[in-house]
């Protein structure tokens, strides 16, 4: 984004831009920036806190009425994300034996997920697949932790797109399991350390690797927080 | 994660252009993103896409499809506000801290690791539409 502030003001547009990565933006220079030391896809800090968000935009605005720059300030809280605290969130249990224990785990969080939709308004599945192919995009990376190979395993688009999706699928279930909103990256350690599917995609992941696909449909398929 | 991050190259420029906006209550603002948002059904960013997509001010239902797996997506989830101010926006519009509201905001997405094409294609073409709408200040949001 700081490339963006250089090019946006010398065009004769101000900016004011939220930080994440201190290094980068102290050899960016951007005109203005608020350095806030939250999670990394939570630049406004707090989800559903709306005060706090408030907070977050007017130390951001105030950084207008500087006489010149580059300005770098800091927000005086810093927010740690909670890899390390899984959400204590329970699975579903075995339920359809005939098929393999992720695909039975994920056809099972489908009323968590439903919940979540109605009460989100919207969702973050679907760049590939929907709610309803995950169960089927799971097998597909079931039958590549087997061994077949990625490309006629049945994934309905790139491996990294649709682990994105059950991953989404995953997160927002579990957000409705939880009953709240969780601390940062406390679901995504839920879905990869305690769950069949997450097991699934870290099997799938070793498997794709282990016959050098291209390097990026493998490389976004586990967060590196998560190795 | 941020420590890993912090390490990947950025550009480096000489000097650092700088415009004196007019007051926040007179002023037009917009979000420019690099959430990779999308509406559900378009066609994907491709690996290293340094284009930008562009959104009504109503819109909410957009979904993050930045190809990075590396940041929290739960938050996003929960509350698009959380990487997207717009409903923030709107309340400090009605407020009377911002003036207006433009009625077009952006999204590029991420990881750009060549960017030629941001800063003298894409980024002034994004500039060039945020000025046709009377854009005054640019909110940046990472992700």
């Amino acid at each position: 984004m700081g490339t963006l502030a250089h090019s946006f003001e010398a065009a004769g547009l101000a900016t004011v831009g939220l930080s994440l990565v201190r290094p980068h933006i102290e050899r960016l220079h951007p005109p203005r920036a608020l350095h806030c030391e939250f999670p990394l896809g939570r630049p406004l800090g707090r989800p559903d806190d709306p005060a706090f968000q408030r907070r977050v935009l007017d130390a951001a605005f105030v950084l207008l009425d500087r006489p010149a720059g580059p300005v770098l300030e800091d927000f005086p809280e810093v927010i740690d994300d909670d890899t390390e605290a899984p959400l204590a969130c329970p699975v579903p249990p075995r339920y359809d034996p005939s098929v393999p224990p992720a695909v039975d785990e994920a056809r099972g969080l489908r009323p968590a997920w439903d919940r979540a939709r109605a009460q989100l308004g919207r969702t973050q599945v679907g760049r590939v697949v929907d709610a309803d192919g995950i169960p089927e995009a799971v097998a597909g990376f079931v039958r590549i932790s087997e061994g077949t190979p990625w490309t006629e395993a049945g994934l309905p688009g790139d491996p990294a797109a649709v682990a994105m999706d059950i991953r989404s699928y995953y997160e927002e279930a579990a957000l409705s399991l939880a009953g709240h909103v969780t601390g940062a990256r406390a679901a995504e350690s839920w879905l990869f350390r305690w769950t069949e599917t997450g097991a699934v995609l870290k099997a799938a992941r070793d498997a794709m690797a282990a016959v050098s696909p291209p390097y990026e449909h493998i490389l976004y398929l586990i967060p590196v927080t998560q190795e | 994660m941020r420590e890993m991050v912090a390490g990947l190259p950025v550009p480096e420029f000489d000097d650092t252009p700088f415009v004196q906006p007019p007051a926040l209550q007179d002023a037009t603002v917009a979000i420019v993103t690099s959430a990779g948002l999308l509406r559900l059904g378009e066609e994907p960013w491709q690996e290293g896409d340094s284009g930008f997509r562009v959104f009504g001010r109503d819109e909410r239902n957009l979904i993050v499809a930045h190809r990075s797996t590396n940041f929290d997506r739960s938050g996003i989830a929960a509350d698009l506000n959380v990487a997207y101010p717009i409903d923030r926006l709107e309340e400090m519009q009605a407020e009377g801290v911002i003036g207006a509201i433009a009625s077009r905001h952006l999204s590029f997405t991420g990881p750009i690791m060549e960017l030629s094409t941001l800063r003298l294609d894409t980024g002034p073409a994004a500039a060039k539409l945020l000025g046709e709408e009377g854009v005054d200040v640019v909110l940046l949001t990472p992700v």
